[in-house]
């Protein structure tokens, strides 16, 4: 019998569709397979059994019924604790929000209730978000699939290793400097960071209000191409949404995945490369080229100059938006709250003992900086500065789709590393994003694609750039590029991982 | 130099202070808006709810909620920002004031910063006298809300000495317009006037724009008042202080007052003033210390990165501006003119509250002279006497227009049209349903009247003869007694007319 894990969304959604699969025997497959192997992966904080079979039995009655469904109807997904979701907990990674359960659903879980996606549960995450391992969770850390000692990237680890591991073949993740892609590209799995205000930030728990996006994370870039058009489009309750359709993303990932992509230009980001990248992903990026140049794209090089500059203006942004969004954190009315122990008990010692006690170290880190950042007499210094820095990158990418309709680079310039690493060392921690943060200060959109093992025997990942609202091109050249490799490899990258030990 | 000591506070007698110092105000006057929902938020507007039902995830600041601009509040601004004669910004945006206090759900207030949605404006304020002072307005920006705090245990009601506080979140996040002078110079003595008669010319454009209820009593217009002292007029600005929260007209008027005397004892004893911000009192008439506002306060203001700009479209401002509704000052001055009335004469209309009453009586056909002869006399009598606004009497000036119009016709006297008001008053009908009702006409039959004569003067013939002999003025006693047979529903000058003619007599 078929192992339902195994699955793409897109192969699932099928075998629903024609009735030879139910969703309660694809919910419970993955249920079955979270139990197996969470103890080596914990990838999730919650899981929402229970709920996930009655919406599988509710979608199974409404087919039955001959109802007209969503093509993803009855495919689980996994959700990242980050988004809201009505009567399940949400607690962002972050002790402050222990056992917190919103009231209200986010927009993107309202479509995916809506269209009859089982949620599996919740994943696990660097708390709010603030990370590129998942080892600042405040919930214990997540494991790479790949090698159980090493770290699943982050921020949304969770999601990518659940999707890598088959505990869920779809996957919602959060994108603010690299969260969705890096992840991805240490996984071995796709993720999308789809164009600022494409999907619905409204019950999103806010790290950086202008860089953050929520998107697909999957194991094949149909899949993500469903998800993606599920989830995005406009909605009234965020005022940055774009009040546009979407572009046709499902048509482009078919398109692409005949693998043509004569007239494509393809751009290479001359500061995207080199200096700092492993020597294995330099090389499978390299291959890669070769391989669109030989399905007739055309290769280009290109240079943005202030990219250099991006990293600094990022950890003056988003720290800065941070220290603002994270203020509402304060025991007043949600989540933890922790009286001082001795003196008197007043509104502000409360705040003060439950910020104390509820946030770790990195979100602590980047409050302060974030705090110093806005104060008066700094602001032109810091965040004046940084905005405009952030209008010179924008400037560059006009520029660079002047002469390229997408760009392309590594992900990020390592494998993944060792847990325990990098965690004492946060400059270290913060150059993992150097590849995928300049997409976020611009609102461009970007995806990563696994590109084949590194010398280590680790998954690396090719990221696509396109310009704001042309999310479909990475679509296409993604599918395509997806298609090539597996043709070189004779099966997905995934089929190389080891196979998880399971708990029986 | 005279001081009166209240409570340890030295005060300067009021035109003392005045005779030393040049007062300087300042006001900051917050609006809340009457629209349906919130700022932000799909939560809606509702006075006296039960504590936090009008709330959403967004007021509450729940961990993920959005805000989105409400339309209809830009509008409302712009509104405001253009009676104002204020430019109205192409684009502006909101910025985020971070200050951690638990009346505010998200610990920033959503609020415009530097780029306000109008600016560089005034207002011509007229005073009881007739005076007309220029206020120079410097901005209107848009803001919301915080939520309202109830300290509970303790005396004050403050939140020293309380045992807990209660926060409702009904108010939070309800759209807010807060309209900021420039430095109000030139005003001498009569700051306090101009400070409240500024107060109370906005709490009417409020009203006339449809904006607001502008209900002073539920906090709908709320003032904070800004005072400085400084030896002349040519000197520089002095240390300020900022009273908070006066929320009535003549407390606007007290607040200047009270602070002019208090600043005025601590400079001319050598003292500086404490640039701080002070409660007022309004059962004492007393300001006291609040915080003290030092330039460590810093709300590392930033563009709220959760909306896009606002950018009201010219169009959009130029077909607000034209249905703008026609504003107090130019009505007072227009109907002033069209009604002939004299200044004073419109200062007490305007006082009663009778101004609305007037123009729509005079728009049911009475001349402006005879409406404003009922609404300031029997009617404002009335009011007096009931404890109640002329607007509350159960009389409509479509009444007191055809009440007047039955004058006008001859159809009842001046006399009979008291009794006919006193009649709809008393519920018993349009005038017309009660002069029938009584039957209160004024009897213009010379039937009937001939009738009523011949029988007085059958009843009185030695009058009769007095009158026959050339002894005119004895007729008085025939039309008296007309007058009673026919219970004053007659013309009296015509029955008089017809008696003469009766007994072949030239009047």
């Amino acid at each position: 019998m078929t192992d339902l894990t195994r699955l793409s969304a897109a192969d699932l959604a099928g075998r629903l569709a024609t009735g030879e699969v139910s969703s309660v025997e694809a919910t419970q497959a993955h249920l079955d397979r979270i139990a197996a192997v969470e103890p080596a992966v914990h990838a999730f904080l919650h899981v929402n059994g229970e709920d996930a079979l009655a919406t599988a039995r509710d979608v199974d009655a409404r087919r039955a019924a001959g109802e007209d469904l969503h093509v993803l109807a009855g495919v689980p997904i996994a959700v990242k604790d980050i988004v809201v979701t009505r009567g399940m907990p949400t607690t962002a990674g972050s002790r402050i929000l222990e056992g917190w359960v919103p009231p209200y659903d986010a927009t993107i879980t309202t479509r995916l209730r809506e269209a009859g996606l089982p949620i599996l549960g919740k994943t696990n995450m660097d708390e709010f978000a603030m990370g590129s391992s998942t080892e600042h969770s405040a919930y214990g850390n997540t494991h790479n699939p790949w090698d159980l000692d090493r770290i699943p990237g982050g921020s949304g680890g969770g999601s990518a290793a659940a999707v890598a591991a088959y505990e869920a073949p779809l996957a919602i993740g959060t994108d603010t400097g690299g969260s969705i892609r890096q992840p991805g590209a240490v996984t071995g799995t796709v993720g999308v960071k789809p164009t600022y205000g494409g999907v619905s930030r409204y019950g999103l728990i806010a790290l950086a209000s202008s860089l953050d996006q929520a998107g697909p994370v999957t194991r094949t870039v149909l899949d993500s191409a469903l998800l993606h058009e599920l989830i995005g489009g406009h909605d009234p309750r965020d005022s940055t949404s774009i009040p546009e359709p979407l572009p046709a993303l499902v048509d482009a990932a078919r398109r692409g995945a005949t693998g043509d992509l004569s007239g494509v230009r393809v751009g290479v980001v001359t500061e995207l490369g080199g200096e700092g990248y492993q020597a294995g992903v330099r090389a499978r990026f390299e291959e890669s080229l070769e391989l669109l140049r030989g399905a007739g794209a055309e290769i280009v090089e290109v240079s943005c100059p202030h990219f250099t500059y991006a990293l600094g203006a990022y950890y003056l942004i988003l720290p800065s938006e941070a220290s603002s969004n994270l203020a509402k954190f304060d025991g007043m009315r949600f989540g933890l709250r922790v009286e001082p122990t001795e003196g008197p008990v007043t509104a502000e010692r409360v705040m003060g003992a439950t910020r104390g006690a509820g946030f770790g170290d990195e979100v602590k880190r980047r409050i302060i900086l974030g705090t110093y950042a806005l104060s008066a007499g700094y602001y032109d210094a810091y965040y004046g500065s940084a905005q405009k820095v952030r209008t010179l990158i924008q400037r560059d990418f006009a520029a660079a789709f002047e002469r390229a309709d997408v760009l392309v680079s590594p992900t990020a310039p390592t494998t993944a590393f060792r847990l325990g690493e990098k965690l004492d060392d946060p400059l270290a921690m913060y150059l993992n994003d150097v590849a995928t943060i300049p997409a976020n200060l611009a609102g461009v959109p970007g995806m990563s694609v696994p590109n084949g093992l590194s010398d280590d025997g680790l998954p690396v990942g090719l990221q696509i750039l396109a310009p704001a609202k042309a999310d479909d091109r990475l679509y296409r050249v993604g599918a395509a590029l997806e298609s090539l490799l597996e043709n070189t490899w004779g099966a997905p990258l995934l089929s190389r991982a080891p196979e998880l030990e399971v708990v029986t | 130099m005279s001081t009166v000591s209240t409570t340890a506070v030295e005060l300067v007698d009021y035109d003392e202070a005045i005779d030393r110092f040049d007062p300087v105000i300042g006001i900051e006057v917050h609006v809340e808006l009457g629209t349906r929902t919130k700022m932000f938020d799909p939560a809606p507007q509702t006075f006296g709810a039960e504590p936090n039902t009008a709330v959403s995830p967004v007021s509450l600041g729940l961990p993920g909620a959005l805000p989105v601009v409400n339309g209809t509040a830009v509008e409302y601004a712009i509104r405001i920002g253009l009676a104002l004669n204020c430019q109205i910004a192409e684009r502006c945006r909101f910025a985020r004031k971070n200050y951690f206090y638990p009346d505010v759900p998200k610990n920033f207030q959503t609020s415009q910063y530097d780029e306000p949605i109008a600016f560089e404006g005034y207002l011509d304020v007229e005073l009881e006298d007739g005076t007309v002072f220029r206020v120079e307005i410097e901005r209107a920006h848009m803001e919301e809300d915080a939520g309202k705090n109830t300290h509970v245990g303790g005396s004050t009601g403050r939140i020293h000495g309380a045992e807990y506080s209660l926060v409702d979140y009904n108010r939070a996040g309800i759209p807010l317009v807060e309209i900021v002078t420039k430095p109000i110079t030139g005003a001498g003595a009569r700051a306090p006037e101009v400070a409240r008669a500024y107060v109370q010319a906005l709490r009417d454009i409020f009203r006339t724009l449809g904006v607001s209820e502008a209900r002073m009593e539920r906090g709908n217009v709320r003032a904070d008042v800004n005072l400085s002292l400084r030896p002349t007029p040519e000197s520089p600005l002095g240390t300020r202080t900022e009273t908070k929260n006066v929320n009535s007209f003549r407390s606007v008027e007290r607040a200047v007052r009270y602070e002019v005397s208090r600043q005025a004892a601590i400079l001319a004893a050598g003292g500086t003033v404490v640039q701080e911000t002070r409660h007022w009192h309004e059962d004492t008439g007393v300001t006291t210390p609040g915080r003290v506002k030092s330039d460590a306060e810093d709300y590392r203001y930033f563009p709220e990165p959760d909306l896009v700009p606002v950018a009201p479209s010219r169009e959009w401002v130029e077909k607000i501006r034209a249905s703008l509704p026609e504003l107090p000052g130019a009505r007072r001055r227009r109907l002033t003119d069209e009604w002939g009335y004299a200044e004073p004469e419109m200062r007490d209309v305007l006082n009663a509250g009778a101004l609305d009453l007037i123009e729509a009586t005079v728009a049911a056909g009475a001349s402006p002279a005879a409406a404003r002869k009922w609404w300031m006399g029997e009617l404002a009598r009335t009011a007096k006497q009931r404890e109640v606004e002329l607007a509350e009497l159960p009389v409509t000036p479509a009444q007191v227009g055809e009440l007047q119009a039955l004058v006008d016709s001859g159809r009842i006297n001046d006399k009979l049209a008291r009794q006919v008001l006193d009649g709809v008053l008393a519920g018993e009908g349009s005038p017309e349903e009660v002069l029938v009702a009584r039957g209160l006409g004024v009897v213009s039959d010379d039937g009937a009247l001939l009738a009523a004569i011949d029988e007085v003067l059958a009843a009185q013939p030695d009058v009769a003869d007095r009158i026959r002999g050339g002894r005119v003025q004895a007729v008085g006693a025939i039309v008296g007694g007309v007058m009673k047979a026919t219970r004053g529903q007659a013309d009296a000058g015509r029955v008089r007319e017809l008696i003469l003619s009766r007994l072949g007599v030239e009047g």
